[in-house]
C-alpha cells in the first residue's frame, strides 16, 4: 500500500517544505477557516511526502554559493523522528482549531515545518539555517500569550536560542576549515574544538543541566496552544542531533543521569503544573541523552522510541493541562481540584498520559522506556541505572500522580466549568489512542526505529519486568497516597500509617525538602558571588566605558594632541623595528 | 554594468571622471545664491543625481575597459593632475555618489526641520562643496591633491556639523574639536606627503609608487608612511583617534550624521588603502609590520573598546556614534590581514556598513522629526507609533549586529573566512565577541521600541504617525537593499574582490 502512491517527482522534496508554505501562505490569508484548514492539511500534505521515496538515501540537493545544502536525508534515524513530528503538528493544529490568532498559526506552522527541515538536513550549514528558523518562530509562540512577563521570557528564550545557533555556526565554520566537511553525522567529536561548540550548541537547546533554565521559564509562559507544540519539537530536535552527531559519547550517560535526577525535586514543589510538566520534560530528556550517550544499537533504538512516545504523551499531558488553563484560568495546583467532575473526558485523557508517562504495562512509555534501561544494563552501568530507577520513581511522583491528582482530584474547589472544546479533546483522544496502541502494539514501535533488527529480539513484556516495574509503580503510588491522606485527613491517620508516612514524611520528604534547599542556599551563594563579580565588573565597565566614564569623557583637544603623536611614534618605531 | 557604460555617448563619458567633481564645486556656489532652503535643496538634488549618475558611469566604465587615467586640462602625469579610477575606487565613489543623492532626499524635510530657513541655501552650498571633496579624494590619482580636497570636505564638514547648534549647543563644541584635531590629521598628511615629495621628486601616486619601487625605502620615506597613516586614520576614526567622532556625529543635524557616517570615514579609508597598496608597497617590510601590529591589533581593540561603550551610551545617536568606530575597526582588522580576502572582505564591509548605518541614521532622523527623539529612553513604543521607521531601523540594527538573512551576517562570514584563511583564532574571536556586544547595545534599542509602551500625555497615548515620503524613500531603499543583498550577494561581494584585487593583483 505505501509503495503505491511513489511519485518520482516529488521524490526530493522534503516534507518539511509544505508545512513552511502552508506557515507563509497562512500569513497572508485573513479568513480563519482557512489558516486552519492549512495547519490540518500541510501535515497530511507531509506525511504523504514521508512516505513518498523508496529506499533511504539523500535526496533535495540545492546548490548555493559554492554550498552543497543537503534538504531532504531519508535514513533510518530521520524517519522516525520525522514521523512523530508530523504526527505533533497535526495534533497541534487540531488542538488549536479553535483559536483565532493569526500570528499563532502561521508561527506554529513555519516552527514545526522548520523542526521538520532540522530533522532532514544532511549538513551542518542546512541545520544551522533550521535551527535558527524553529528559535526565530517558536519565540512568537511564547510572546502570543502577550503579557509583560512572557515578552521577557521571550526574550531570554531568543537569546540563549540565538547563542545556540552562533556556537553551531562557529563550529560548523571551525570544523570545515580543520577537516573541509560540512557533513552532519557521526564524524562530529568533542574532542576537536568545533566539535565541542557544535556540541554546546546541541546541549543548550537540549537543556543540559546548567543551561536548562530557559525551558522551565518560557514553556509554563506560553499560549495554551503554544506550549503543546513547543514541548514537541525543540528539545527532541536537539536530541535528534545528539543521536545523529554524538553517539557513544561516553560524558551523555552522566549528562543524561543528571538531567534525569535533578528535576524530580524541583518538580515535586512546584505549584504551577505546566512547569511541572516542563521540570519532568526535563526528566525524560535525561533517559533520552543517556541512551545515546551508551550509543549501542539497542541504546539508540531506545532512545528514538522514547522521543516518539514521549513527544506523544507530553503533548497530551500539556494539551490537558491547556484545557484546564483554557476553562479555569489557571493551572495552579493550590488552586485546582475536583475538576473531574466538570472536565470527566480530558481527566480521562490526562490520566492515559499520566500512565504513559509513568510507564505502566500495557502504555507506550513502557516499551520505550524498557529499551533504554536494559542497554544501561546491558553495558553494567549500574549506578547510572540505580539513577534512572529513582527517577522513574520521581516521573510518577510528579506527572503521573501530582498533576491529575491536584487538577482533577484532590479537594473540591467547587470549580464548575464546562467540558474542554470538542477540537481538543479530538486531538487528545488521537494522543491518547496513540498512546494506548503503542502501548500494546509495540511491534510497530520496534520496526520504526533505527536499527529494526535489534529491537526485534527484544520483548518488554516479561513477567520480571512487569513485576518488577509494577512493584516500583506501586510502591511510589502507595507512599503518595498515604503522604496526601495524612496532608488532607489527619484525624483519621492510622498508626501503622503515621509510622510509614513519619518515615515518608519526616525522611524522604525531609530530605527531598533538605535537598531543595540546600540546592537553593547554593544557588544562592552562587548567585550572590556571581552578582557581586557582575556588579563590580559592571561597576567597573560602566566607570571606564560609560557616557561619563574615562574613555568616553570629553577631552581637551590638547590631550588628543598628544595622543596623536604618540600613536605616530608607535607607526614611526614599527618603521624603524621593520628589518 | 554593460548597460551603465552606454546610458552616455562616448564623448560625454569620457569626461565623467571630471564631471563627478567640477558639477558639485560649480553647483556649491549656485545653491549659495538661491534665495530659500527649498530652491537651495532642488540644485542639491539635481546636482547629487548627476553625481549618482556619473558615478555610476564611471563605474560601469571601469569594469568594463579597467583602469582609467583622466589628465586635467590635457597636462600628462606625472607633471599634471591626474584622475586615476580603478576598480576600488570606482567602487567607493559609485557608493559616496549614491549615498549621497539617498541623503539629500532625506535632507528635504530633515533639514527643514533643523537648520533655521535664512541659512538653508548655505547650509546646502557647504553640503554639496564637501560632496565635492568627498569625491576629489576618491578619484584623484596626486597625492597632494589628496590632500587638497580632503581639506576642501574636512573644512565644509566642520560648517555643516556646527549648523547643528540650532538644537543643541553643543554642536559647536564637537565641531571645535573636530576641527583642531582634522587640521592636525591633515597636517600629519601634508607632511608626509612632502617627505615623499621629498624623497621621489613626483606628486603622482602612481609615480610615486614606481619611484620608490625602483630607488627603495630609506627613513624618509618610513617618516612619510607614518605621518600619512596616522594622519588618514585620523580622518578615518581608527581608534585610538576618533574621540572628535562621537560628539560630532551625536550633534550634527541629522541629515550631516547619516550623510558623514555612510560617507566620510569611508573616503579616508579608501584613501590608506590606496596609500599602503599603491604608493607604498604591501610586501615593503615595514607595511607588512604595520599590518599586523597597527592596523589588525587596533582594529580588534577598536572592536573591544568601542562596543563596550556603546553599550552604556544613553544617547542614541552617540551609541550608534560608537558602534561606527567599532565597524571602522573590522574594516581594519580586514585591511591588516593584509591578504587579498582580506582586503575585500573589508571593503565590503564599508560597502555594508555605509548602506546599514545610511538606514539606521536616517530612521533616528525621523523619530527626531516626529517625536523629537535623542535619548534611548525617548524610543519607547515607537514600534507602534513609527511602525514603517521602526520596521527600517529594525532591519538594519539587526544587519548591524550580523544577523542571517541581512548583509551584515554577509560581511562578517567573509571576515571570519578570511581571518581562518589567515589562521587568526583570536580575530575569529574577537569578531565573535564583538558581535554579541553589538547584539547587546542593539538589543537595547530595539526592546525600548518594540517592548516598551509609548509614552502617555495625560493619559493618552500618542497617535501613530506615518513618516514623509522623502524619509520613507530613501530609508525604505537603504533598509530593503540590507535584506536584497543577502540574497544576491555576488554583486557587492564581486565589486568588493574587484576592488581588492585592483590594488593587490589578486593575492
Amino acid at each position: 500500500m505505501i509503495e503505491t502512491f511513489h511519485i518520482e517527482s516529488l521524490a526530493h522534496v522534503s516534507p518539511a517544505w509544505p508545512v513552511i508554505i502552508a506557515g507563509l501562505v497562512a500569513a497572508l490569508i485573513s479568513h480563519n477557516h482557512v489558516r486552519k484548514a492549512l495547519a490540518l492539511l500541510a501535515p497530511i500534505l507531509a506525511l504523504l511526502l514521508w512516505f513518498n521515496p523508496t529506499t533511504t538515501g539523500t535526496f533535495g540537493l540545492i546548490e548555493f554559493g559554492g554550498f552543497t545544502l543537503e534538504t531532504f536525508r531519508y535514513d533510518n534515524l530521520s524517519r522516525i523522528w520525522s514521523l512523530v513530528f508530523i504526527i505533533a503538528a497535526f495534533i497541534n493544529g487540531l488542538y488549536g482549531l479553535h483559536e483565532k490568532d493569526r500570528l499563532a498559526d502561521v508561527m506554529g506552522l513555519i516552527y514545526s515545518g522548520a523542526g521538520l527541515g532540522a530533522v532532514f538536513a544532511g549538513d551542518l550549514l542546512t541545520l544551522f539555517f533550521f535551527w535558527e528558523l524553529t528559535a526565530i518562530s517558536s519565540v512568537f509562540l511564547i510572546w502570543g500569550s502577550r503579557n509583560n512577563a512572557s515578552y521577557k521570557a521571550g526574550l531570554r528564550y531568543l537569546g540563549i536560542h540565538i547563542l545556540s545557533g552562533v556556537l553551531l555556526l562557529a563550529g560548523a565554520v571551525i570544523r570545515a576549515s580543520e577537516t573541509g566537511s560540512w557533513a552532519f553525522d557521526g564524524s562530529l567529536s568533542i574532542d576537536t574544538i568545533g566539535g565541542f561548540l557544535i556540541f554546546i550548541a546541541f546541549g543548550i537547546k537540549c537543556a543540559f543541566p546548567f543551561l536548562h533554565n530557559w525551558l522551565q521559564d518560557a514553556y509554563p509562559k506560553a499560549t495554551i496552544t503554544g506550549a503543546v507544540v513547543l514541548s514537541a519539537f525543540t528539545t527532541k530536535l536537539a536530541v535528534y542531533a545528539l543521536a545523529r552527531g554524538y553517539a557513544g559519547t561516553e560524558i551523555l550517560i552522566y549528562i543524561g543521569a543528571v538531567m534525569t535526577a535533578f528535576p524530580v525535586f524541583f518538580a515535586v514543589v512546584e505549584n504551577d503544573l505546566r512547569k511541572v510538566l516542563s521540570y519532568s520534560l526535563n526528566n525524560q530528556l535525561g533517559f533520552m541523552v543517556v541512551g545515546i550517550g551508551v550509543g549501542t544499537e539497542l541504546a539508540l533504538n531506545g532512545a528514538a522510541a522514547h522521543a516518539f512516545v514521549h513527544i506523544i504523551y507530553k503533548a497530551l499531558l500539556f494539551m490537558s493541562m491547556g484545557a484546564v488553563l483554557h476553562r479555569v484560568g489557571t493551572v495552579k495546583g493550590s488552586e485546582l481540584g475536583g475538576l473531574f467532575k466538570s472536565m470527566p473526558a480530558t481527566t480521562f485523557f490526562c490520566l492515559i498520559g499520566a500512565a504513559s508517562i509513568s510507564a505502566f504495562p500495557l502504555f507506550s512509555g513502557f516499551v520505550a522506556k524498557a529499551l533504554t534501561l536494559a542497554a544501561v544494563a546491558q553495558e553494567h552501568h549500574t549506578l547510572v541505572w540505580l539513577v534512572l530507577v529513582f527517577a522513574s520513581a520521581g516521573v510518577l511522583e510528579h506527572s503521573g500522580i501530582k498533576i491529575p491528582y491536584f487538577a482533577f482530584f484532590a479537594h473540591d474547589k467547587g470549580l464548575r466549568v464546562r467540558e474542554a472544546p470538542v477540537n481538543m479533546l479530538m486531538a487528545m483522544g488521537l494522543a491518547a489512542l496513540l498512546c494506548v496502541y503503542l502501548g500494546i502494539h509495540y511491534g510497530v514501535l520496534y520496526e520504526l526505529v533505527p536499527y529494526p533488527e535489534a529491537a526485534l529480539y527484544y520483548e518488554p513484556y516479561t513477567f520480571d519486568h512487569i513485576v518488577g516495574q509494577m512493584q516500583l509503580l506501586l510502591a511510589a503510588m502507595f507512599a503518595f497516597t498515604v503522604l496526601v491522606r495524612f496532608k488532607l485527613y489527619p484525624e483519621e491517620k492510622r498508626s501503622v500509617n503515621v509510622d510509614f508516612d513519619w518515615i515518608y514524611r519526616r525522611f524522604l520528604d525531609g530530605a527531598a525538602r533538605w535537598a531543595w534547599q540546600m540546592i537553593d542556599r547554593l544557588n544562592a551563594a552562587v548567585g550572590n558571588v556571581v552578582s557581586s563579580v557582575q556588579f563590580r565588573m559592571g561597576g567597573k565597565a560602566f566607570e571606564i566605558f560609560s557616557p561619563g566614564g574615562q574613555l568616553s569623557r570629553d577631552i581637551p583637544s590638547g590631550v588628543l594632541a598628544i595622543w596623536t603623536s604618540a600613536l605616530l611614534a608607535v607607526v614611526l618605531l614599527i618603521a624603524y623595528l621593520a628589518p | 554594468m554593460d548597460f551603465l557604460v552606454n546610458l552616455l555617448p562616448s564623448g560625454l563619458a569620457h569626461h565623467a571622471p571630471a564631471l563627478v567633481i567640477v558639477i558639485p564645486l560649480v553647483a556649491a556656489a549656485v545653491a549659495a545664491l538661491m534665495p530659500n532652503g527649498r530652491l537651495g535643496w532642488i540644485v542639491a538634488m539635481v546636482t547629487a543625481s548627476l553625481v549618482a549618475f556619473f558615478s555610476l558611469v564611471v563605474l560601469g566604465l571601469v569594469l568594463s575597459d579597467g583602469l582609467i587615467s583622466y589628465h586635467m586640462g590635457g597636462w600628462e602625469p606625472p607633471y599634471g593632475i591626474e584622475l586615476r579610477v580603478d576598480a576600488l575606487n570606482a567602487v567607493v565613489l559609485a557608493l559616496v555618489g549614491v549615498m549621497g543623492l539617498l541623503c539629500v532626499i532625506f535632507a528635504l524635510p530633515s533639514v527643514g526641520d533643523e537648520i533655521e530657513e535664512g541659512k538653508q541655501a548655505l547650509f546646502y552650498s557647504a553640503f554639496l562643496v564637501a560632496l565635492a571633496g568627498l569625491l576629489g579624494v576618491t578619484i584623484t590619482g596626486d597625492a597632494f591633491n589628496v590632500f587638497v580636497f580632503l581639506e576642501i570636505s574636512s573644512i565644509s564638514t566642520y560648517t555643516i556639523i556646527a549648523m547643528g547648534a540650532g538644537k543643541d549647543r553643543r554642536a559647536l563644541t564637537a565641531s571645535y574639536n573636530y576641527l583642531i584635531l582634522g587640521t592636525i590629521g591633515a597636517t600629519f598628511f601634508v607632511i608626509g606627503v612632502g617627505f615623499l615629495y621629498m624623497a621621489t621628486g613626483s606628486l603622482n601616486m602612481a609615480d610615486i609608487g614606481q619611484i620608490l619601487q625602483e630607488q627603495g625605502y630609506n627613513r624618509v620615506t618610513q617618516a612619510a608612511f607614518a605621518f600619512i597613516v596616522v594622519g588618514l586614520g585620523l580622518k578615518a576614526a581608527m581608534f585610538p583617534l576618533h574621540v572628535w567622532l562621537p560628539n560630532a556625529y551625536a550633534f550634527a543635524p541629522n541629515f550631516v550624521t547619516a550623510f558623514l557616517a555612510s560617507t566620510a570615514t569611508k573616503v579616508a579609508f579608501y584613501a590608506l588603502i590606496r596609500f599602503l597598496f599603491s604608493v607604498f608597497h604591501p610586501d615593503v617590510a615595514f607595511v607588512e609590520l604595520s599590518f599586523t601590529w597597527v592596523f589588525a591589533a587596533v582594529g580588534v581593540i577598536a572592536m573591544m573598546v568601542a562596543s563596550s561603550q556603546a553599550i552604556f551610551q544613553t544617547d542614541a545617536r552617540r551609541l550608534l556614534a560608537y558602534s561606527s568606530v567599532a565597524q571602522v575597526g573590522y574594516m581594519m582588522l580586514g585591511l591588516g590581514m593584509g591578504t587579498a580576502a582580506g582586503l575585500s572582505a573589508g571593503i565590503l564591509h564599508l560597502i555594508n556598513h555605509a548602506i546599514m548605518k545610511g538606514a539606521l541614521f536616517m530612521a533616528l532622523g525621523a523619530f527626531a522629526l516626529h517625536f523629537g527623539v535623542r535619548q534611548i529612553r525617548d524610543l519607547n513604543g515607537l514600534g507602534r507609533t513609527m511602525p514603517a521607521s521602526a520596521g527600517a531601523f529594525t532591519i538594519a540594527g539587526l544587519s548591524l549586529v550580523g544577523v542571517p538573512l541581512t548583509i551584515g551576517f554577509t560581511s562578517k562570514w567573509y571576515l571570519i573566512t578570511a581571518a581562518l584563511e589567515r589562521g587568526w583564532w583570536w580575530a575569529v574571536a574577537a569578531l565573535i565577541i564583538s558581535s554579541l556586544m553589538a547584539l547587546a547595545y542593539v538589543a537595547r534599542m530595539l526592546s525600548a521600541i518594540w517592548m516598551e509602551s509609548p509614552p502617555e500625555h495625560h493619559g493618552a497615548k500618542p497617535a501613530a504617525r506615518h513618516a514623509f515620503y522623502m524619509v520613507l524613500v530613501p530609508m525604505g531603499i537603504l533598509a530593503f537593499a540590507n535584506l536584497y543583498f543577502f540574497f544576491h550577494a555576488d554583486v557587492l561581494v564581486g565589486l568588493a574582490e574587484a576592488a581588492a584585487n585592483a590594488v593587490t593583483g589578486g593575492h
